[in-house]
């Protein structure tokens, strides 16, 4: 079945099950790849993305439901202020081991910022939660999002 | 095909390429870090008209930084500007690059004189051309950022410029070729960050699970729960006809984890497909004979010989039945911990293309050669026929030592010629098809003199082994700490039979072994009437190497005590006013993979029994230079909060009926920001060859949690993972 996706400001329309989760849509069938698997199961928010602005794990999300949503990626986040800084602030800082969580954690790193652009350790320990490292990268990642806050100019 | 290994002889020589690029390659030889015999290593620098510098990177990249690191050793002897290099991932050929494995942290002791050399050499070679080129004495000439300068003339030209000359002259020895005083270094000691940081950054597909080629059939690979189970029949032909489904194909094992088991593929245009196609799969497995196999008959067997004499004896010195009868104090106690995964991110995969009689791989792997062997073997082809291309991996810590995924899809793709087949686990398929770091349990006893001092010691290791020997990863030396240190010690070993394969995680061995030793060592100051660090340093006494296996770095007391002070000092060891209740301090050290490490946890322990670890100071001695600051700290945090979790996120793989439980994160958990302290880190600089950070920093962290928490509750920690119940009240 044929199904259109708005993804970084464009309609893509694929053909696939309507059940197919938007991570695997979003590797296979539109070819971004940044987006990473990691558990499938919402555990460990490698595959996060931001839906209608908010972070969203796309390994629980059916494109059937994603059709509905103006869905960005890691491939254009930094098209976004907050997204920006969050990627200037990553390289920066040497954030990634191996990398492989890092655009799930830029993802939830810039809706938070987005939302909250001066959070407290609390609020980032919050909106990180569902974001595992299994490289333990997790004391760079929060500064690197308290360094990307400070870039973001005046405010609380 | 030309066995280099055998040819020793090093040389350089530069090659002019179409266009004025130059390419220099060179051979240097490897001493292994021990006594191993010495291998080649072909390194390449590519200098192209712009003068832009090409290096090769040789080994895989899993996260430790070796990708940025080793060239970097080039780059600075070579004299050119960081900017100005591009790196570039070399296939996997042992033949070529020498050894090309990511494991033991053993890059940086292996590598780093021979790369400062390829960089020399190259540098030495391009002086010769402008030397000759301008009739001058080369001892005039100066390099910086890829410029060769006569100083008196003020004459210059770039590399690139002198490319042609270069070629013509006669190839160098790299052996005779002067390195930099490290005084001058302007690359080694500056913090680089990751080559390919701003590709990760930008979502680039660098890993092998992004590997696409047009025409890849995906694939999802069911195996039998139970380690070993052999394929009886199944449901194949109603799998066969779900829409998507391509192929359905078994897969007939050979009985080696490391290469195949039986199991069944199913293919199709989308993994997700694939994969779901894999769930309706109902098979009969022959589990006859396995099922035997679990963690609480591990534990009844472990208990009843523990008390027993051991199977076998693994070191005795002095009279260590007449230290215990003579003993003032005896201190008594039994440890244990787990079976552990590894759990990388990005979960197992590989493609893979047969075609023609030959295969080429594209595989996330720490070890690439060995699964040629095994791909050869499986698929009766000869090695020659077998490329494999490596990508970066999502995380190693050791499980991509062993190639399983990559025998699997090539033994897939195999069935259908000339597609491209990319195999990928589901995340339980990767928790439950590990190389488990083996559990093991620890019977001690320590005699303590009327004087305070520790005469005799006593270990029964139970840990797991087959034909009278242990299996991977569940050695234990006859030389470990405190052996050497004690005048009468005895340390037996016994061993459990089980069907789970077993493999290196990050600091095999000492990851268990540090706990325990260090642990129950607290145990022996606390009853002396001292701290962990007054009795270490008291056993450690003058500086010297402690005996060691053969061909195995030797513990040097001294190194071992100059961290024990900076961690002391750093912490504030001994000093200030009492913690409140519930809050502890506790201390750890431990060396591996040539790297000493002192670590002090602060803990404070709730009524209700929840442990959090506010702080972690770190002081480590890894030799005369940290090579690239940024990316050293970076691992050293990454291990500490590693160690932690093993200890506190509840890791544990268990097994009933043969087969492992844990399914995904939920019960195979792995640390969050949230669980994470303020980690210091300081090192100390000592006039030793520099050696790697990948491991050593993981081991005492987690003596030095549980010995915080002796001190915050009274409570030992003698198995592993901490839980509540053991904390509460
Ligand atoms: S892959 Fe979606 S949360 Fe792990
Ligand atoms: S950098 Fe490796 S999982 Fe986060």
């Amino acid at each position: 079945m044929t199904i259109t996706l708005n993804i970084n400001g464009q309609a893509r329309t694929i053909d696939a099950d309507p059940e197919k989760p938007l991570l695997w849509a979003l590797r296979e069938d539109l070819g971004l790849r940044g987006t990473k698997f990691g558990c499938g199961a919402g555990l460990c928010g490698a595959c996060t993305v931001h839906a209608d602005g908010a972070a969203i794990r796309s390994c629980q999300t059916t494109i059937a439901d994603a059709a509905a949503m103006k869905i960005v990626t890691i491939e254009a986040v930094a098209t976004t202020d907050a997204g920006r800084r969050v990627a200037d602030a990553w390289i920066a800082l040497d954030v990634p081991q191996c990398g492989y969580c890092q655009a799930g954690q830029i993802m939830s790193a810039t809706a938070l910022l987005a939302a909250t652009p001066h959070p407290g350790d609390e609020d980032i320990d919050g909106a990180m939660a569902g974001n595992l490292c299994r490289c333990s990268t997790y004391l760079r990642i929060r500064a690197a999002i308290r360094q990307a806050a400070g870039a973001g100019g005046a405010g609380a | 095909m030309p066995d280099i290994a055998i040819e020793r002889r090093s040389f350089l020589k530069a090659t002019l390429l179409a266009g004025g690029a130059l390419a220099i390659d060179a051979r240097v030889a490897l001493a292994g870090t021990a006594g191993e015999a010495p291998v080649a290593l072909n390194a390449f620098i590519r200098i192209a008209a712009d003068n832009s510098i090409t290096i090769g990177a040789k080994n895989p990249e899993i996260g430790q930084g070796v990708k940025t690191m080793l060239p970097m050793l080039i780059a600075e002897e070579l004299d050119v500007d960081w900017a100005q290099v591009r790196i570039e991932q070399t296939h996997a050929a042992e033949r070529l690059f020498g050894p090309q494995v990511a494991g033991g942290s053993r890059a940086t002791p292996v590598n780093w004189l021979p790369m400062r050399r390829v960089g020399a050499t190259a540098r030495s070679l391009l002086v010769q051309a402008a030397a000759r080129k301008w009739g001058v004495d080369p001892a005039g000439l100066a390099t910086a950022g890829g410029v060769v300068t006569h100083e008196a003339s003020g004459r210059t030209a770039r590399y690139a410029d002198l490319a042609a000359d270069a070629a013509a002259l006669p190839p160098i020895d790299p052996e005779n070729v002067k390195l930099k005083d490290p005084a001058a270094f302007r690359i080694i000691g500056r913090s680089i960050g990751g080559v390919d940081v701003p590709a990760i950054v930008a979502g680039k597909p660098l890993y092998g699970i992004d590997v696409a080629m047009p025409g890849l059939l995906h694939a999802a690979l069911e195996v039998c729960p139970v380690f070993g189970g052999t394929f009886r029949a199944g449901n194949l032909d109603e799998v066969r006809k779900m829409p998507g489904v391509r192929h359905v194909i078994v897969i007939k094992g050979n009985g080696q984890a490391e290469s195949l088991y039986d199991g069944v593929a199913v293919l199709a245009e989308s993994w997700w497909v694939a994969d779901r196609a894999r769930q309706a799969l109902d098979l009969q497995w022959d589990t006859a004979g396995l099922e035997g196999f679990s963690t609480d008959g591990y534990a009844a067997e472990a208990a009843a010989r523990m008390g027993a004499k051991p199977d076998a004896e693994l070191a005795r010195h002095g009279d260590v039945e007449a230290a215990f009868a003579a003993a003032a104090r005896v201190v008594r106690a039994d440890y244990s911990y787990p079976f552990l995964a590894h759990g990388t991110l990005e979960p197992q995969n590989c493609t893979a293309l047969v075609k023609d009689g030959k295969v080429e791989i594209w595989a996330p792997t720490q070890n690439p050669e060995p699964g040629r062997k095994l791909v050869a073997e499986a698929l009766g082809v000869p090695p020659e026929a077998i490329r494999i291309n490596m990508t970066r991996s999502g995380g190693g810590f050791g499980r991509r030592l062993m190639n399983d995924y990559m025998v699997r899809a090539a033994a897939i793709a195999a069935q259908v010629p000339g597609t491209p087949v990319k195999l990928l686990y589901a995340r339980t398929d990767d928790v439950r098809r590990d190389f488990y770091r083996p559990g093991g349990w620890h019977r001690f006893a320590a005699a303590i003199d009327g004087r305070g001092r520790l005469t005799g010691f006593k270990d029964h290791f139970i840990t797991f082994g087959q034909d009278g020997k242990p299996i991977r990863s569940a050695q234990m030396s006859p030389f470990e700490f405190p052996a050497g240190c004690v005048p009468n010690l005895a340390y037996g070993q016994s061993l459990l039979a089980t069907n789970l394969p077993t493999g290196w995680l990050r600091a095999p061995g000492s990851n268990a072994l540090g706990f325990v030793f260090q642990s129950f060592l607290d145990e022996v100051a606390v009853a002396a009437g001292k701290t962990l660090p007054d009795l270490m340093i008291e056993l450690l006494g003058e500086p010297r190497d402690l005996p060691w296996l053969p061909n195995a770095p030797a513990l040097n007391t001294g190194r071992a005590r100059g961290v024990i002070d900076k961690v002391c000092a750093m912490a504030g060891w001994g000093k200030g006013a009492r913690l409140p209740e519930g809050r502890g301090r506790g201390f750890g050290f431990y060396f591996s993979h040539m790297g000493y490490f002192a670590e002090i946890v602060d803990v404070a322990v709730s009524a209700e029994g929840e442990a959090r670890v506010a702080k972690v100071w770190v002081a480590g001695d890894v030799g005369s230079q940290i090579i690239n600051p940024v990316n050293a700290i970076n691992q050293v945090q990454g291990s500490v909060i590693e160690g932690l979790g093993y200890a506190l996120s509840g890791q544990a793989i268990t097994q009933v009926a043969g087969a492992v439980t844990q399914e995904n994160f939920h019960d195979a958990p792995i640390p969050r920001i949230g669980d994470v302290p303020e980690i210091v880190v300081e090192w100390v600089i000592t006039d030793n060859p520099p050696s790697g950070l990948g491991e050593p920093a993981l081991p005492p962290v987690i003596p030095a949690l549980a010995n915080a928490i002796h001190a915050a509750t009274g409570k030992r920690i003698r198995s592993l993972p901490i839980t509540a119940e053991m904390l509460a009240g």
